[in-house]
């Protein structure tokens, strides 16, 4: 059923943008956008991992719990840049 | 094409390839909507299209039902046989999503962390299971239902172990100056009620998105690359690609599944205790 709503939501869109010049505008937007929201992440995945591998070796023998909370974190910073993958395709559909 | 991933590993459009003039069916949007296996009709213009997803997501509950069904029927205190792996996943949700966050008094939750991994890990592992091939995870639906039940709840657990009043007094730390709480509530309010929520159905639903959107880039690419010639090396690299991308997927769709529920967990936690 929420694929009929997403169908009518992009026929809706489409029939906005009838000038193929402009709708390929946006599609090369989309992928700048993407690439302006990969930055942020880029660095801050790059943190964490640097971080908990100076952890990891300052405190060998806590690297277990290092390794957890590097995950949460790594998952917590990807989150942002796949919303930015993400959103080309909703607002362009 | 209408996104049935069979589409795009066999038929095609015959003779697209590399080299033959066609540019690259590129995948997007249409891979992820799909003819619907039987159609209800309910009258008034309404009908109900039973689709591959949500086909899926049946197989996968009655799966995790199933499974935990024979695992626990007749438990003995020496485990014998399925009971083992039932021990062990109720050990690792417990020792590692449960107990880190709620404590030893948050056992009562277990069941519901328990079903909810599992459900979520099971329905992203169909992305890289053969015939099924697509992660029900990676329709909207999906992630914002189960973020419903979680958002419910510890809305819910909020109010009731801290009063409506206390939960909204308990979003602001004691000491602070005047002039910092007309950025500190805003803020705080729409952590609690907007940003969670969203953030956390987004994450799971873009992760699977956008792994499911790279495996069919790589796969097509395999297909469309392929030829006699030098297309034989590029197909072959794009199919090392393919190899990579689903091993990939395989830790990202675990990761996903445990950082919602050890988030999960952590929402009740903060509920039940006193804010911050």
């Amino acid at each position: 059923m929420l694929d009929l709503a997403t169908h009518t939501l992009a026929a809706a869109a489409q029939t906005g943008i009838t000038d193929t010049g402009l709708h390929n505008a946006m599609k090369v937007l989309g992928g700048v956008a993407y690439g302006l929201a990969a930055i942020g992440p880029g660095v801050g995945i790059g943190l964490v991992f640097g971080h908990a591998i100076d952890a990891m070796a300052r405190q060998p023998e806590a690297t277990g719990r290092i390794t957890q909370y590097m995950w949460i974190g790594f998952s917590l910073t990807e989150a942002l840049a796949l919303i930015g993958i993400v959103i080309p395709f909703i607002f362009g559909a | 094409m209408t996104g049935d991933n069979h589409v795009i590993a066999g038929a095609g459009i015959p003779g697209c390839h590399l080299f033959s003039g066609c540019g690259f069916p590129a995948p997007g949007l249409q891979n992820f909507t799909f003819p619907p296996i039987f159609t209800i009709n309910l009258g008034g213009g309404v009908v109900f299209h039973f689709t591959k997803p949500m086909l899926i997501a049946f197989i996968c509950a009655a799966a995790v039902i199933v499974f935990f069904a024979f695992a626990f029927a007749r438990p003995k205190l020496v485990p014998r046989g399925v009971q083992n792996i039932g021990e062990l996943a109720l050990l690792f949700v417990r020792d590692q999503i449960l107990r880190p966050s709620l404590g030893k008094k948050g056992d009562k939750y277990l069941s519901y962390l328990m079903s909810l991994f599992f459900f979520i890990w099971l329905m992203n592992l169909m992305e890289i299971i053969p015939v099924m091939e697509f992660p029900a995870t990676s329709k909207i639906a999906f992630p914002t239902s189960l973020m419903l039940t979680v958002y419910l709840t510890y809305l819910y657990l909020g109010f009731k172990h801290q009063g409506f009043a206390g939960y909204f007094k308990n979003m602001i730390p004691r000491d602070v100056p005047l002039w910092v709480l007309g950025i500190l509530i805003p803020i705080e309010v729409a952590r609690y009620f907007v940003v969670q929520p969203f953030t956390l159905a987004i994450r799971l639903f873009a992760n699977m998105f956008a792994g499911h959107l790279l495996l069919a880039v790589f796969t097509v690419a395999t297909w469309y690359l392929a030829g006699l010639t030098i297309g034989a090396l590029y197909a072959a690299t794009s199919f090392a690609m393919v190899l990579g991308v689903t091993l990939l997927e395989a830790l990202i769709e675990l990761l996903q599944a445990f950082i919602f529920t050890t988030l999960a967990a952590v929402y009740f936690a903060d509920s039940l205790e006193a804010g911050h």
